[in-house]
């Protein structure tokens, strides 16, 4: 029975895991090349799950709404980018944290306007609502294994982009040294927007998978996003690689932290103290798990600029 | 002996005189709410000033600097919540039982305050730059869901208080006038120990380890201990606005450590004007009273506060202290 659990919350662990690295890839490259931290970006992930919530009813088809949703919030990304964040690259990281902790609060407040205070729901696709039995005897939820396989699809996609494209070699080089790339004739402003749209795309992905697990709801991205800041903080500012690796150790970390603190600590106090200690304590590991990678590598895992 | 040709001065001298004739002008005009909300922004103004302390002149973006503030009121909502209870707070290893005395109780918020933060610190400042401002906000989340989890407070519905601190019994902070009077006293003790503070050789250090952390470590300076130093000493003070704010509203709560509220905290410290620690209290001033006029014009008044903040950081650098006490001799 317990190897049973331990299976179930492993899939769990990976497809937060995955979920997280959606957040952390786009938010980790905006970091890594344009020197600038970005609070809205969980807004993208909110919008995503709204959109697709929107547009899956519509079209009759949670893959149609999503194909709807995501070219929009990649626009809205690289609308914010052109109106919004490009006058504040070269101010300090403190301006920033303001201006997006602005954009943060517009967003939510947009978002009640259009689609009320309510969480609405979106349902999984049809065909994905039913459960596989992936080792005989447990049962597991078929949407949860499709987000898995997106996700680490989406990791080998960006590895791609990355490693083999012209684009990803400018995303590398702005990476880098981005005064070396503007000098050698690259429009790194357009390059900018584009890697803003890209992140921007991979958020409300993430968003719009999350919406059938959890409601669609205004404020969903902001959980999100301070997980996804563990993530980056603990891989390595800037590094995909590193928001990888960080993104599966927090998902793994936190979802079995959730299921088995709660049980051991039954086993030394009460049940009723022991759901709540467990509770909260599980809710802190991640942080701890932080605290102490750092207290061993003041720079992440896989530091960028190393 | 302060230089009284100087607009600065004369700032602080005249909004000394407003927050002194306050409570008698509103009640004079029948507005009595003025003074609870004044009171909160007083609170509030100790709060944005200790962060001034570390962000303004330390250099250091605290994104978590709420975490204090709750930390704070959490020790007076306890110690409150164990008078009412009749129950100790622990019995081992010594016997604490509750109590709601203003003596005990206030210096304890400051000190716990400084613990956290001390904690805190040594970690977050092996950091610099944007990890360090993700760090303190992922601890402050730590203790927030800390908070929730504590169950036997409340957990997410927190502490209703049933009673305020005591003072001495001729000081009764059940009158609004007179917690006012506690508060503005408070604050303008901690801006005073701010202004001997950033003048003292410690000061000058923190300042010099924001401007060049190197070469000060070559003049031979500790830069991480003079910052945790003023790290320490912002969330003491944090700490006790804490308690303050705990009574002001009789009740402590999570909410008090959302990261929201450190991102208004920054928030006051910006639109106040960083470094210059009369500028935050400004900038706590005019948060609230945008937040309520705005609040009043429109339900959705967020729509509006959020492009306000994005116009202010991208063209009023040097917030409102800097058009009232005109341009800052000081090198940046």
């Amino acid at each position: 029975m317990n190897t049973l659990l331990l299976v179930e919350q492993g899939l769990n662990g990976l497809q937060l895991g995955v979920m997280l690295f959606l957040m952390a890839a786009g938010l980790t490259l905006v970091f890594g090349i344009m020197d600038m931290i970005n609070l809205a970006h969980g807004s993208f992930y909110m919008v995503g799950a709204y959109l697709t919530a929107t547009f899956a009813p519509l079209l009759d088809s949670f893959a149609l709404g999503l194909l709807a949703a995501l070219p929009l919030a990649a626009l809205a990304g690289m609308a914010v980018e052109m109106v919004a964040l490009r006058t504040l690259y070269r101010r300090e990281h403190l301006d920033q944290v303001l201006a997006t902790f602005g954009l943060i609060l517009f967003f939510n407040e947009l978002v009640r306007i259009v689609w009320g205070p309510q969480p609405i729901f979106l349902s999984p696709p049809a065909w994905l609502a039913g459960t596989v039995e992936i080792i005989p005897g447990v049962p597991y939820p078929a949407f949860r294994l499709a987000i898995i396989g997106v996700g680490l699809a989406v990791a080998g996609f960006l590895y791609l982009l990355i490693t083999r494209t012209r684009t990803g070699m400018l995303i590398r080089a702005g990476a880098s040294n981005r005064e070396m790339l503007g000098a050698l004739g690259v429009d790194v402003k357009r390059l900018y927007t584009l890697v803003f749209g890209l992140g921007a795309a991979l958020a409300a992905l993430a968003g719009a998978m999350a919406g059938p697990i959890l409601a669609v709801q205004v404020g969903m991205g902001e959980s999100v996003l301070i997980l996804t800041f563990v993530v980056i903080v603990i891989g390595g500012l800037g590094s995909v690689r590193g928001a990888l690796v960080g993104a599966l150790l927090v998902g793994m970390v936190d979802t079995m932290a959730r299921a088995l603190l709660p049980t051991l600590l039954r086993a030394v106090m009460p049940p009723s103290q022991a759901d709540g200690m467990g509770a909260s304590l599980a809710s802190m590991t991640i942080y701890i798990l932080m605290a102490a990678v750092l207290a061993w590598k003041p720079r992440g895992l896989f530091p960028a600029h190393a | 002996m302060p230089d009284f040709r100087s607009r600065e001065t004369w700032a602080v001298l005249i909004g000394l005189a407003f927050l002194l004739a306050l409570p008698p002008l509103a009640d004079a005009m029948g507005k009595g709410f003025y003074i609870t909300l004044f009171t909160r922004i007083l609170i509030f103004g100790l709060a944005a000033v200790s962060l001034d302390l570390i962000l303004g002149y330390g250099g250091m973006v605290s994104f978590g600097h709420a975490a204090f503030v709750g930390v704070g009121a959490y020790v007076v909502g306890i110690l409150s919540w164990h008078v009412f209870d009749a129950s100790p707070v622990v019995t081992w290893p010594v016997l604490v039982e509750g109590t709601e005395n203003a003596f005990v109780v206030w210096p304890l918020a400051a000190l716990m305050g400084g613990l956290f933060a001390l904690v805190i610190g040594a970690v977050s400042l092996r950091t610099t730059g944007i990890s360090f401002i993700m760090i303190t906000l992922a601890f402050a989340q730590m203790l927030f869901y800390l908070a929730i989890g504590l169950r036997k407070y409340g957990g997410e519905d927190g502490i209703a208080l049933y009673n305020k601190s005591e003072l001495v019994p001729a000081i009764d902070l059940f009158d609004r006038t007179t917690f006012y009077y506690v508060c503005l006293a408070i604050l303008a003790a901690f801006l005073a120990l701010c202004r001997r503070l950033v003048g003292s050789r410690f000061g000058m250090a923190v300042q010099g380890a924001r401007i060049n952390e190197r070469r000060m470590r070559a003049l031979g300076f500790s830069p991480y201990r003079h910052k945790l130093t003023a790290f320490v000493i912002s969330g003491a003070a944090a700490g006790l606005s804490g308690a303050l704010l705990a009574n002001a509203a009789e009740f402590v709560g999570p909410a008090y450590m959302s990261w929201q509220r450190s991102g208004e905290l920054i928030v006051m410290v910006v639109l106040g004007g960083m470094g210059s620690l009369f500028g935050p209290v400004l900038g706590a001033a005019a948060f609230l009273l945008l937040e309520e006029w705005l609040a009043d014009l429109t339900e959705h008044w967020q729509i509006l506060l959020g492009p306000i903040l994005l116009f202010v950081v991208v063209f009023a650098r040097r917030g409102i202290w800097g058009v009232v006490a005109g341009p800052d001799r000081r090198e940046r």
